[in-house]
């Protein structure tokens, strides 16, 4: 029985918590990775990308909601992702043709389209306060939860028990179908094949006839759409306050790099990894123990490896350990 | 452009030269993070200063309040503004400042230097209760060591031994994190943790993780309603962590209830209040003036009335001699004094007879010069705030 409560309290307090912002960051990465690879660059302002994608989607529920629309058990924000994905994407097209399509020509250096990419961030940052105002924002209106902690306790008389939201579930779900759905594409189909190459090796594409505007495009319409999900997944889980999206840049770059940068792959697993290792590490053990170990050898301190204010150094201090020991990240990427 | 300046200058000049027998100075914050709180404050103190005048009771001549801004934040640019005050105003007294920390600056920096008296009504930092201050220093706010101390009676008075404490990491949370506390614990309960969390994040459920590893009976949040306060009762009622919160004054509004839904039901909190007539009746002289009962304006008016009184009650606009008499007119014994009747609180310490003034928001000044401070017990029924005690 004791095993049981302690396997409780880890899936309510780091397992279900964890696959839910990894979900959430590996959607992230996977736009980084994928324009990493593809158009050569570090994009900054993908944060800023997923907030524009949820605010869209956010201004489309409130619309929807005011002509009485609803999705009945599952939040309305939802239904309207798909119109928020194709604003973000048009959004991508439009930085793209007046920012970026103009270094690409001049050939300029890596470097440059980072910063011109800082750039973008603070402008898609200002544009999304003035839009929406610098306040949280909560438009979960669904059943929050599917079954609560009470609930689990009284079903199976444990002590401990765990909960899981509606969000979460959505959250999980939606993350392995869309990234079912990419790898099979980049696999499977021709243009997915064509990227591959063009990220490959860009002049052996250019000479076997592949449309470098082409593979272009589909990158930013691939990255705009996943940030769109990342960022209403977000949001309907936690909630959406437009500062939060350059504090989640670091978790996002940390998910990209550690899991090999320009690896979709990578980028995928390194989103669980560092969102798990966050809670791992600063999760405190001490009733877990109170479980696990006999009576007399009950902790009586709160076993916690690093207070939780140190969130964000963990991935800082994972980047810094994978960038020492293994440059190209676990998944083998391109080196930066 | 040159012609510009010189009027500019005359005016200034002009403004500052103002012919009263006595000057307050207001210097609270009209810009910085709380600009919305300081007209009605502002208000408050010249209402006070207006009664006096109107009475025509005061035997040293016409009053006026000078404002200036403390900025809340800027303890340069608020010590700059006291200085100014002092040197070029030739105050007599000063209602302020706002919040704690530009409080302490122009107290050590400029009050005390130049022995100025003081009365701040709003700055709640319990190290101002300790600060040396030549008795200069008042306050018509309430300490956060004495809303520890209230909060930990409500804790013993509800059965709750063990306490886990999450506060906002400034020096307001700081503070009362550490109030809390020592009265808790002096009271023979438990504090199972007491953690930091940071305002403005997107995610609290690591620490709420922590908090409920620690356990307790109730947790008490000691943030602000829109802010990490919010979020971590939303992350403890998601996580099934904690069914009931304690929440001080920086909790307390409308939008908590209504954000969180059925889950804060049963929480309980305080919030400074009183159920003395003078609050009623300082709401309707504010409605009277053109002004809204806001947060701490209550105070600011018995701020700027208790400097007046004791400067009738000595005879003497000087620093130095009417300080001594603050503490006397705003305690027992004597006539009690409500708003609206400084008129005659002025006619009876002109007459040498003792009063006691409550004022709006029922001031008892203890320990060195500040507010016992009351509050209203708060419990969260059906999503709304509802006053079930004062202490």
């Amino acid at each position: 029985m004791d095993f049981f409560n302690a396997i409780a309290l880890i899936t309510n307090f780091i397992l279900l918590p964890g696959l839910t912002y990894g979900s959430q960051l590996a959607l992230g990465a996977l736009g980084v990775t994928l324009i990493y690879a593809v158009l050569r660059f570090s994009n900054f302002a993908h944060g800023e990308i997923m907030s524009f994608g949820a605010m869209v989607c956010i201004l489309f529920t409130w619309l929807g909601q005011s002509y009485g629309v609803s999705f009945g058990f599952l939040p309305t924000a939802l239904l309207f992702v798909p119109v928020a994905m194709i604003f973000t994407i048009l959004y991508c097209m439009l930085i793209e043709k007046f920012v970026f399509s103009y270094y690409r020509k001049k050939k300029s250096n890596p470097i440059i389209f980072l910063i011109a990419s800082i750039g973008v961030m603070f402008f898609t940052a200002g544009l999304i306060r003035f839009i929406i105002g610098p306040s949280d924002q909560s438009f979960n209106d669904g059943v929050r939860f599917i079954f609560t902690v009470r609930e689990f306790k009284t079903l199976t008389g444990l002590n401990e028990g765990f909960g899981l939201k509606t969000s979460q579930a959505i959250t999980i779900l939606t993350t392995i179908i869309l990234c079912s759905l990419l790898f099979f594409f980049l696999n499977s189909t021709r243009t997915g094949k064509s990227m591959r190459a063009f990220s490959d090796n860009e002049d052996l594409a250019l000479l076997s006839g592949i449309d470098p505007n082409k593979v272009v495009l589909l990158t930013w319409i691939i990255a705009g759409g996943l940030a769109t999900f990342a960022g209403v997944l977000y949001g309907l889980d936690k909630i959406y306050k437009p500062f939060i999206f350059l504090q989640m840049l670091l978790p996002i770059f940390s998910a990209a790099i550690v899991g090999g940068v320009g690896n979709p792959l990578g980028a995928f697993i390194g989103g669980y990894i560092i969102a798990l290792s966050e809670l791992f590490v600063t999760f405190a053990y001490k009733k877990v123990l109170g479980y696990l170990l006999p009576e007399n050898l009950e902790p009586t301190t709160m076993m916690q490896f690093l207070s939780t204010d140190y969130k964000f150094a963990v991935s800082f201090i994972i980047l810094v350990i994978v960038l020492i020991i293994k440059p190209t990240g676990i998944f083998s990427g391109k080196t930066i | 452009m040159k012609k510009l300046i010189t009027t500019l200058l005359a005016l200034c000049l002009t403004t500052t030269a103002s012919f009263s027998d006595v000057k307050l100075g207001i210097i609270i914050g009209f810009t910085g993070p709380i600009e919305s709180l300081t007209p009605d404050m502002a208000a408050g103190a010249e209402l006070a200063i207006d009664e006096v005048n109107k009475s025509g009771s005061f035997s040293m001549g016409n009053v006026s309040g000078i404002r200036a801004d403390s900025t809340c934040i800027d303890s340069s640019a608020a010590t700059a503004a006291a200085e100014r005050l002092i040197t070029s105003d030739k105050v007599n007294g000063i209602m302020g400042a706002d919040c704690s920390g530009v409080t302490t600056a122009i107290l050590q920096q400029v009050a005390m230097a130049n022995g100025m008296v003081m009365v701040s009504p709003s700055a709640t930092s319990p190290a101002l209760s300790t600060v040396e201050d030549n008795n200069l220093f008042f306050r018509t706010a309430p300490s956060d060591a004495r809303q520890g101390q209230v909060i930990a009676d409500i804790l013993q008075e509800k059965g709750m031994k063990n306490v886990a404490i999450s506060y906002v990491n400034n020096d307001y949370g700081k503070g009362l994190a550490a109030s809390i506390e020592e009265n808790h614990k002096a009271a023979g309960g438990t504090v199972t943790i007491s953690a930091p969390h940071e305002d403005d994040k997107g995610d609290y459920s690591a620490e709420v993780g922590a908090l409920a590893q620690a356990g307790g009976d109730i947790l008490i949040v000691a943030g602000y309603l829109n802010s990490g306060g919010k979020g971590i009762i939303q992350a403890s009622l998601d996580a099934g962590a904690f069914d009931q919160f304690f929440l001080p004054d920086g909790m307390i509004g409308e939008s908590l209830p209504n954000d969180i839904g059925s889950g804060l039901n049963g929480s309980i909190g305080t919030v400074p209040g009183t159920d003395s007539p003078g609050a009623a009746t300082f709401g309707d002289l504010a409605k009277a003036a053109g002004f809204k009962n806001g947060p701490f304006a209550m105070e600011s008016y018995d701020a700027a009335a208790l400097m007046l009184l004791a400067m009738e009650a000595t005879k003497s606009s000087d620093s130095q001699v009417y300080k001594f008499a603050i503490d006397e007119i705003a305690n027992a014994p004597g006539e009690k004094i409500y708003p609206g009747e400084l008129g005659k609180a002025l006619d009876l310490v002109k007459a040498g007879k003792d009063i006691d003034y409550v004022g709006a928001s029922a001031v008892e000044l203890v320990g060195g010069g500040e507010s016992a401070g009351n509050y209203a017990q708060i419990e969260v029924q059906n999503g709304k705030n509802e006053t079930v005690a004062y202490r």
